[in-house]
């Protein structure tokens, strides 16, 4: 039987999903739809796929016994040491698989919207490595507080857009990289960066990120005998990095999923990203889901220290773990955020990228049992934030 | 009988719409452009509901969208406005907004609202036809209120049947594979995309959107179709020009 959290044949998971796109898209949605799942499955594409993730990524990327981590809060807490991968985060899983996707259409050009970067700097590297144009657009505000970024994909050969419009953030970059694909619907592949946007990319994403957790499985197994862990836990923005971590747990109903979002400056504050707190039911970017909107379906700027959770949404996924219980909605602020990539840095000499210190932050918050079984996906490093590390330093 | 019924009963040729944002450039305005795009002589309205994030939309008309929701612009205030012309409008209005805005106000209310308010109308460009079968079809119908289609280009034949057999009030026939805002002239792959549409004897009437900015391809298009819809060179006028100069732009496309 079909598991209940593989998306159906419409495109849905639960009451979240779908297709919301302009007519002006259909042809191109369509394609995709009608492509991704038999080239992905196909052993051309599984083989330079999982070529290209072991020889040029770097994986499979190691689970770590973080022994000083383990001795604080108590149970075994392993990491996924996604941080480890070439470009510095999972992102590059994604954008390696829809690289080669998008070579089988014939497409020429591709478009990516990025907050943080780090999806647009995994897709600019793999349009370098397959000689494809590229272009990414990111908001106006995100390419100030990103700039290292912002040099990376110049340097990289691609073209970086800034979206002038909204907020100047990742939902606005969105938008702008939309409104290019309707324009030149032709030659162009849309690259997107999360489990976000119509179906089918929440899904060909969530495919893509799959191999962390088919990672886990073995690694974990080979370490300890286990076939599972008791819980695991990932950052949530879009939630990409969470979905692959999730994804081949989701079935295990003895596995305790945790999705932590970026609570800004505390959930109510009105200065925060956490979306399954504040998010009703509406449409966002193709997809239904839960989002931050005002009592008209105006969509909320989102706030969060971090430049990759700060998005209005989450994946439809992830509307329908959170709605169904499947997965455990937690949060953490800017200043619990900070605190645990302070600690983990100062236990472990790993500095977390900003994203993944929110993942981080909630061990603190739960009850660990002695013989609990722990794996943070450790989704990014930290070498982007450092000027906001460096900042909010305390001697 | 929908006024826009009795319009397309009356008028198949050369009909004139325009788009304008609601709210915009003054919260109040929306009214008075009505009316001054109606005397003089614009077949039906298209009225913009403010999105946040209108995908559908080019610079043009987000900007606007922006500068009209910033002005505290929303669904009750437009209805309570459209309420106040109901019995004294006589041109046709379509509302022209988002999915996400007819979700959150209610799917129900907004019918009621529509009706209240004598339109019958709507363009939703993110509500995709399978969608709309599923889950608004009946609805809408429950209200008299039709829904209209996009074709593009890459629409295939196949597809334009279908959206065809739907199709109550008119096909919106996008002009170019692109985002709205003015482009100035009509190609000859715009015209040959044209007479293919033309050439399926489609029972729809047809009504090209998207790039349609002046006297000349207003009328280039009208040779072709049933009429056309003006958009981001109108809102772009009201810009620079004010509501008060409504006048002087009809009468440059269709004088």
């Amino acid at each position: 039987m079909k598991s209940q959290f593989q998306v159906d044949e419409n495109g849905y998971y639960g009451q979240f999903g779908g297709a919301f796109i302009p007519e002006l898209l259909f042809p191109n949605v369509q394609e995709l739809e009608d492509n991704y799942l038999q080239i992905i499955e196909s052993e051309e594409f599984q083989k330079e796929y999982k070529y290209l993730l072991k020889d040029y990524v770097g994986r499979p990327t190691p689970l770590y016994l973080a022994p000083r981590l383990s001795e604080k809060y108590g149970g075994t807490i392993y990491l996924k040491r996604e941080d480890l991968n070439h470009t510095g985060a999972h992102k590059v899983n994604n954008t390696i698989g829809q690289i080669l996707i998008a070579k089988k259409l014939g497409k020429k050009r591709i478009i990516a919207e990025t907050g943080a970067g780090q999806h647009g700097v995994a897709t600019a590297t793999v349009c370098a490595l397959m000689n494809i144009d590229c272009v990414v657009f990111m908001g106006e505000v995100d390419i100030e507080r990103q700039a290292p970024n912002v040099a990376r994909m110049k340097m990289l050969g691609a073209t970086v857009v800034p979206a002038t419009s909204g907020s100047k953030t990742l939902k606005d970059a969105t938008n702008e990289a939309i409104r290019d694909w309707i324009g030149n619907p032709e030659d162009t592949y849309y690259l997107i960066g999360s489990v976000v946007g119509p179906h089918p990319y929440p899904d060909m994403v969530g495919r893509l990120q799959a191999i962390i957790s088919e990672e886990m499985k073995w690694q974990l197994k080979e370490k300890t005998g286990k076939e599972n862990p008791d819980t695991v836990i990932a950052c949530v923005g879009g939630g990409s990095n969470a979905a692959g971590a999730f994804y081949h747990y989701l079935d295990e109903k003895d596995v305790d999923l945790i999705a932590v979002e970026a609570a800004g400056l505390g959930v109510f504050s009105g200065e925060s990203a956490a979306t399954s707190q504040l998010g009703e039911v509406g449409v966002l970017h193709g997809s239904k889901t839960i989002l931050m909107q005002d009592e008209y379906g105006q969509v909320v700027e989102p706030y969060s220290i971090s430049a990759g959770l700060d998005y209005p949404g989450i994946g439809p996924l992830h509307a329908y773990l959170n709605e169904s219980s499947r997965a455990i909605f937690m949060n953490a602020t800017d200043q619990e955020a900070l605190d645990a990539a302070y600690e983990l840095t100062k236990l472990e000499g790993i500095i977390p990228a900003l994203e993944s210190a929110h993942a981080m932050a909630v061990l603190g918050k739960m009850e660990i049992k002695n013989d609990q079984v722990i794996i943070v996906n450790l989704s990014g490093r930290g070498d982007k934030d450092l000027e906001t590390y460096i900042k909010h330093l305390k001697d | 009988m929908s006024k826009l019924k009795t319009l397309f009963q009356n008028k198949d040729k050369n009909l004139c719409s325009v788009f304008f944002t609601s709210g915009f450039p003054n919260l109040n305005d929306t009214t008075s452009i009505i009316e001054k795009l109606g005397s003089n002589g614009v077949d039906f309205i298209e009225v913009g509901l403010p999105y946040s994030d209108p995908m559908a939309d080019g610079p043009t008309i987000q900007h606007s969208s922006s500068v009209a929701l910033t002005n505290g612009i929303n669904l009750d205030i437009i209805f309570e406005q459209l309420k106040t012309i109901k019995d004294s409008n006589n041109t046709p209005l379509l509302l022209m907004g988002y999915l996400n805005q007819v979700l959150k106000y209610g799917d129900e209310k907004f019918c009621m609202q529509c009706v209240a308010c004598g339109i019958d109308t709507v363009i939703l460009p993110d509500l995709p036809m399978i969608e709309y079968e599923t889950k608004y079809k009946a609805l809408f119908a429950k209200y008299g209120i039709s829904n209209v289609f996009l074709i593009t280009p890459q629409t295939s034949e196949k597809r334009i049947r279908t959206i065809d057999a739907m199709t109550e009030a008119f096909i919106y026939v996008v002009a170019s594979a692109s985002i709205t805002g003015a482009k100035g002239e009509i190609s000859e792959q715009q015209i040959a995309y044209f007479e293919r549409i033309k050439a399926m004897n489609l029972k729809s009437k047809l009504i090209v959107g998207f790039g349609i900015s002046s006297k000349e391809t207003f009328n280039t298009v009208c040779q072709y179709v049933n009429g056309a819809i003006i958009g981001s060179a109108f809102v772009k006028f009201l810009d620079s020009k004010g509501v008060e100069k409504t006048d002087d732009f009809v009468k440059s496309i269709i004088g």
